[in-house]
């Protein structure tokens, strides 16, 4: 950790000392690239790179949100089920008035509702968190089981599906795109960017990190502690909210399976992008690398036959602890 | 006199290519107490290490009942009878305090632990430390001192030859350290050879049989303790006379600053009036637990509390510490490293963490950051490798320095130091009572809390001591004396003195 911090700090005084810990991610990302090119002279195409990375843009998008979590200290195991109760939910409202009103707006307003509800659930979190203090692993396990049921409970244990001409009219917020670049690519890069500069660069990201490194500290040094770390829990909430937005029109449906295991995967993301687990260090750009890593790993197995397909959560386990194990080094390095 | 049982021979050690420690000899006899003192930095804390097998040394050698020896590793050590007391507490924070006493070393029933026998070994062991603790509490619930017994008490349990000390006495209030003082003469007369480190003079003065000063990893002197003034050895430790510690008082105006009426902090505080004038140094003293620290942190904002803070005049709400700070209030921590300093993160980012907002919004200008950490390094004199290094690293003076600059980056009125000097040598001490002084010249006021009678009569006109929660009185001008303030802090003279004067 200390290791990470003087780097970066020498990176920015022109010091360039290239250091595995650092560039681990990124090194491991383009051998995955290489890996791909050399098995598959398909991997490379524009039809594959943008299925990739519109796949990887939900998990991306909420991974986002909980590199400010995990730095601040704290853990959100909810926001699979988030996403899946935020989804069904929109869709059951959206489906509601869908006779009563026009297409847009009821596709607005489900777009909004999305939004608050998601921002509704990470305030939830965050509040028990701090003012009720509630252990953050276990509160969120809590609420992961409890929005899986309510949205179980609410498709009455099938499939939620958005009417046909609603569908039609979403389709493009998924499909549609810039420059052949398609809409949940682009809000991810954008949320990337901001999150990145937010987080290294305003007091806020200051704030998380030392948070992250010892509370006591930081309630010493006049920060707000209880605002900083219900903020990081609403905007991870806001966030899940945005990927729901981006995912509801790719299948147009939520089920008891939506958004299944996501918690894992942008947690494990976080952390293979660098991000400190006990929190006190935490970066953003580590964080998109380790999505793209997650999601890569899944796409070079399905497009060759040389490891079966099944065995993706098997390498990406060994990814993520891997990723951990260079960590540690970081820390005995101090 | 007799042979010596531990002793280092033209011991030199490098960490990569600096070397701190350079050819040290020293002997450790039974029946003997041997302080080692020198500033921080100075090469005390290694040449400890390589005497307790955590270190092994770089040159030169290491000699247990004359024969060269190369320790496997600290357990080895202690199986040959060298038990070191960390500074820093080694006990696991959610076991009893038996079971951290028998740590590694149960005692056993068959393959079953004799749990009746450990507590009654420990009851025994903190008896005789005069330690009133229940062996059966979990160590996260007894206070900093009687860890440090606890700590005693273990290394007492193992059979120890030699038992090396690091600043045993740092948290313990006089009379604990008596307590703690006549197990070590207790240990003598049994002919355990013993080496303490400590930056107090007055306890080495007191303790020690012979004094061995380090400087900058040199051994600058070692002579028997008798014929030491504690002048001698801050001479020798510093490398010149250190002329008076502490600088002139400051008068201080007649207008009230700082106000605090009835204040009370449930449990543990109770009824504490005391005014603050401007440009005033005012001491709190008091045994360690006697509420000072809890008072400080009430009034800033750090706990809940009840009574009213005013501040020039106007009142401060409860639990606000930001708003505090904004009006011109700050606390500088006792515990540095617990609550102070983010001990992996840079000399920057330490510094400029409570202000941050000051920095430029919505980003941060690090170009501004960095001159801040330019006129911090400058203006107090802190002395560090790398500018990007982790504070951890930096020596404890230094992290007290930056502590300071990092409180005071506020520019405020008022500043509350609870233990200005704890842990830090008598070089960087002078240069903190300077700046204490300095900063009441500059008509800001000061309220210093220590443990430490002659900081207290050092620096303040004016002392107020705390007793089981409550004020036990307040001492002025030719009253502020070390018999006065005892006898408060004893509580063996409620309110007396208040009411006369």
């Amino acid at each position: 950790m200390s290791g990470t911090a003087s780097i970066s700090k020498n990176r920015a005084r022109g010091a360039r000392r290239p250091d595995l810990r650092v560039i681990g991610p990124l090194v491991a990302l383009v051998a995955l690239v290489l890996i791909g090119m050399a098995l598959n002279p398909n991997f490379l195409s524009y039809a594959n790179i943008t299925n990739v990375l519109a796949r990887s843009a939900f998990i991306g998008i909420i991974a986002i949100g909980m590199t400010f979590v995990i730095t601040a200290g704290g853990l959100d195991l909810s926001v699979g089920s988030m996403a899946a109760f935020v989804a069904g939910l929109a869709i059951l409202v959206m489906n509601a008035l869908a006779g009563s009103m026009a297409g847009l707006p009821v596709l607005l307003l489900g777009i909004a509702l999305a939004l608050l509800s998601g921002l509704a659930a990470g305030f939830i979190n965050g509040i028990l968190i701090t003012r009720a203090g509630i252990e953050a692993f276990i509160l969120t396990l809590g609420t992961m089981g409890i929005y899986r049921s309510l949205v179980t409970w609410l498709a009455d244990g099938g499939t939620l599906s958005l009417g046909y001409e609603l569908r039609e009219l979403y389709r493009p917020v998924y499909y549609g795109g810039l420059f052949g670049v398609s809409w949940p690519i682009i809000v991810f890069a954008l949320l990337a960017v901001l999150g990145e500069v937010v987080m290294r660069h305003t007091a806020f990201g200051r704030h998380c990190a030392a948070i992250g490194s010892n509370e006591k500290v930081a309630r010493y040094s006049s920060v707000a502690v209880t605002r900083v770390k219900l903020a990081t829990y609403v905007i991870l909430g806001l966030l899940v909210g945005i990927a729901v937005v981006m995912y509801v029109p790719r299948l147009g449906s939520a089920s008891a399976t939506t958004g299944l295991l996501w918690e894992l995967e942008a947690i494990a993301a976080v952390i293979i992008g660098g991000t400190l687990l006990k929190g006190g260090f935490g970066r953003v750009w580590g964080t998109v690398v380790g999505v793209l890593i997650l999601s890569l790993i899944g796409n070079l197995l399905n497009l060759t036959d040389f490891v079966s397909p099944y065995l993706n959560g098997a390498i990406q386990g060994v990814v993520i602890i891997l990723a951990v194990v260079l960590q540690r080094d970081t820390g005995a390095a101090r | 006199m007799t042979a010596p049982i531990l002793a280092l021979r033209g011991v030199t050690r490098s960490f990569g290519p600096i070397e701190v420690l350079h050819g040290v000899d020293f002997a450790l006899h039974p029946g003997e107490v041997h302080a080692l003192i020198g500033e921080n930095g100075a090469g005390k804390s290694t040449a400890m290490k390589i005497l307790a097998g955590y270190l092994d040394p770089t040159g030169g050698e290491v000699l247990l009942d004359g024969t060269p020896i190369r320790f496997a590793g600290s357990d080895q050590a202690e199986d040959l009878g060298i038990i070191m007391i960390h500074q820093e507490f080694n006990l696991a924070e959610h076991l009893a305090v038996d079971q951290n006493v028998f740590l590694g070393r149960e005692l056993k029933r068959g393959w079953l632990l004799d749990h009746k026998a450990m507590r009654a070994r420990t009851a025994e062991l903190l008896a005789s430390l005069e330690c009133r603790v229940d062996p059966a509490e979990p160590v996260r619930r007894i206070s900093v001192p009687d860890k440090q017994m606890v700590e005693i008490a273990k290394a007492l349990s193992r059979k120890a030859r030699v038992l090396i000390m690091d600043e045993p006495t740092a948290v313990l209030t006089e009379r604990e350290t008596e307590v703690l003082f006549r197990q070590i003469e207790r240990l003598r007369a049994e002919g355990v050879a013993i080496l303490y480190t400590s930056h107090k003079l007055g306890e080495v003065s007191r303790i020690a049989d012979r004094v061995t000063v380090l400087r900058d990893g040199t051994m600058v002197r070692s002579d028997p303790a008798a014929g030491l003034t504690q002048d001698d050895m801050a001479a020798a430790m510093v490398g010149r006379e250190l002329s008076d510690l502490y600088p002139a008082k400051a008068a201080g105006g007649a207008e009230p600053v700082l106000e605090v009426e009835d204040l009370a902090v449930p449990g543990l505080v109770e009824d504490v009036s005391l005014t603050l004038r401007r440009g005033e140094v005012l001491g709190i003293g008091g045994l360690v637990g006697s509420g000072r620290t809890e008072l400080a942190e009430a009034i800033v904002g750090l706990r809940p509390r009840s009574g009213t803070v005013r501040l020039k005049g106007r009142e401060l709400a409860p639990e606000r510490v930001a708003e505090a700070m904004r009006a011109g209030l700050v606390y500088l921590t006792e515990d540095r490293k617990g609550a102070g300093l983010l001990l992996e993160k840079s000399l920057r980012e330490n510094l400029t963490l409570p202000l941050l907002e000051t920095f430029g919004w919505p980003l941060i200008d690090r170009r501004r950051e960095e001159a801040a950490l330019d006129k911090a390094i400058a203006d107090f004199a802190i002395r560090a490798p790398q500018r990007g290094m982790a504070v951890g690293n930096l020596s404890g003076g230094n992290q007290q320095k930056l502590l300071l600059a990092k409180t005071l980056l506020s520019d405020p009125d008022v500043i509350i130091i609870d233990e200005p000097t704890r842990g830090i040598d008598i070089g960087t001490k002078q240069q903190i009572y300077g700046l204490i002084a300095g900063l009441a010249a500059e008509g800001r006021s000061i309220i210093v809390i220590s443990s430490e009678m002659p900081e207290l009569i050092g620096l303040a006109s004016r002392v107020v001591v705390m007793h089981a929660g409550r004020k036990a009185g307040e001492l002025a001008g030719e009253a502020v004396t070390e018999g006065g303030i005892v006898r408060l802090a004893m509580g063996m003279e409620q309110t007396a003195r208040d009411n006369a004067a």
